[in-house]
């Protein structure tokens, strides 16, 4: 495993219905994540994504990498932009995962997040020990 | 009005146990898109050597939830809740959280700082199973908007 070795990429389909999943499953029923007159009466441009959400999603080809080698001991993120999702067409996510560190506790894996072309996560970083 | 100061070093009384559901565990594994047969198959998990499902890493936001609606319903805090945007959020585990956990969470605020009108609280839940061996810290800044 080298510094910039791309460990996982991929992108996932979000849409309204998934919001609504989230919200049951998680117990945060912020209004803002499913209707549009909530988000637009505080400024913003309609429906957005739980950052929560996001942040759940975007591990998720780290988790799948890492499987039983090895598991996850800290994840961050800053939330840098919303994720505004189309009650017709949803919202593509593209999370990019690679190698930003190696030393002898394992490794950093840096998360990509983009939406619509621009990033959504600052500093998003997952450590990983290995076994 | 602004947040209040002196929330800085506050520790709250822990919130009620949680006791961490094996289908909670999969409905929130397909909220956040999670395939792998950890979080979702007994077999695949305890082959693993885990003792039943596994949950996403962030499903502890669920476990913190509860702190941090303690924070918010603090009388002197100053946090009017309309105002609250998500700024970060950190997780830092000593294990992952498998279902049948009774994890019970205790909150402090590390920082309040001001920052051109607005305020910016860091909230730290520290979340311990049942023997009181530590399992996650959730790491939370709340960015709170000034008046505009």
């Amino acid at each position: 495993m080298n510094i910039g070795d791309v460990v996982a990429e991929t992108t996932f389909h979000v849409t309204r219905d998934s919001l609504v999943r989230y919200a049951g499953a998680s117990g945060d029923f912020n209004a803002i994540h499913y209707r549009d007159d909530v988000a637009q009466s505080v400024g913003l441009p309609g429906v957005l994504a739980h950052g929560m959400l996001t942040m759940g999603i975007a591990v998720q080809p780290v988790v799948d990498w890492l499987g039983t080698k090895g598991s996850i001991v800290d994840y961050q993120v800053r939330f840098t932009r919303p994720v505004l999702v189309d009650g017709a067409d949803g919202a593509d996510l593209t999370v990019v995962a690679k190698v930003g560190l190696v030393d002898d506790d394992g490794a950093r894996i840096d998360l990509t997040v983009t939406f619509n072309g621009e990033t959504v996560l600052g500093k998003a970083q997952v450590r990983v020990s290995l076994t | 009005m602004p947040v209040n100061p002196d929330l800085q070093g506050r520790v709250f009384p822990p919130v009620a146990p949680y006791l961490v559901g094996r289908e909670k565990v999969r409905e929130f594994a397909r909220a956040v898109f999670a395939t792998s047969p950890l979080n979702h198959s007994v077999e695949a998990a305890v082959a693993a050597g885990f003792a039943d499902v596994v949950a996403p890493p962030t499903f502890a936001v669920v476990v913190q939830e509860a702190t941090l609606a303690q924070l918010l319903a603090e009388p002197d805090a100053g946090i009017d809740f309309s105002r609250v945007v998500h700024g970060e959020q950190r997780f830092s585990y000593s294990r992952p959280i498998v279902a049948g956990d009774e994890l019970t969470a205790t909150l402090s605020v590390t920082s309040v700082k001001s920052l051109g009108g607005h305020s910016m609280v860091t909230a730290e839940s520290a979340v311990v199973d049942a023997s009181g061996a530590h399992v996650v810290t959730a790491i939370s800044t709340l960015v709170v908007r000034g008046d505009e």
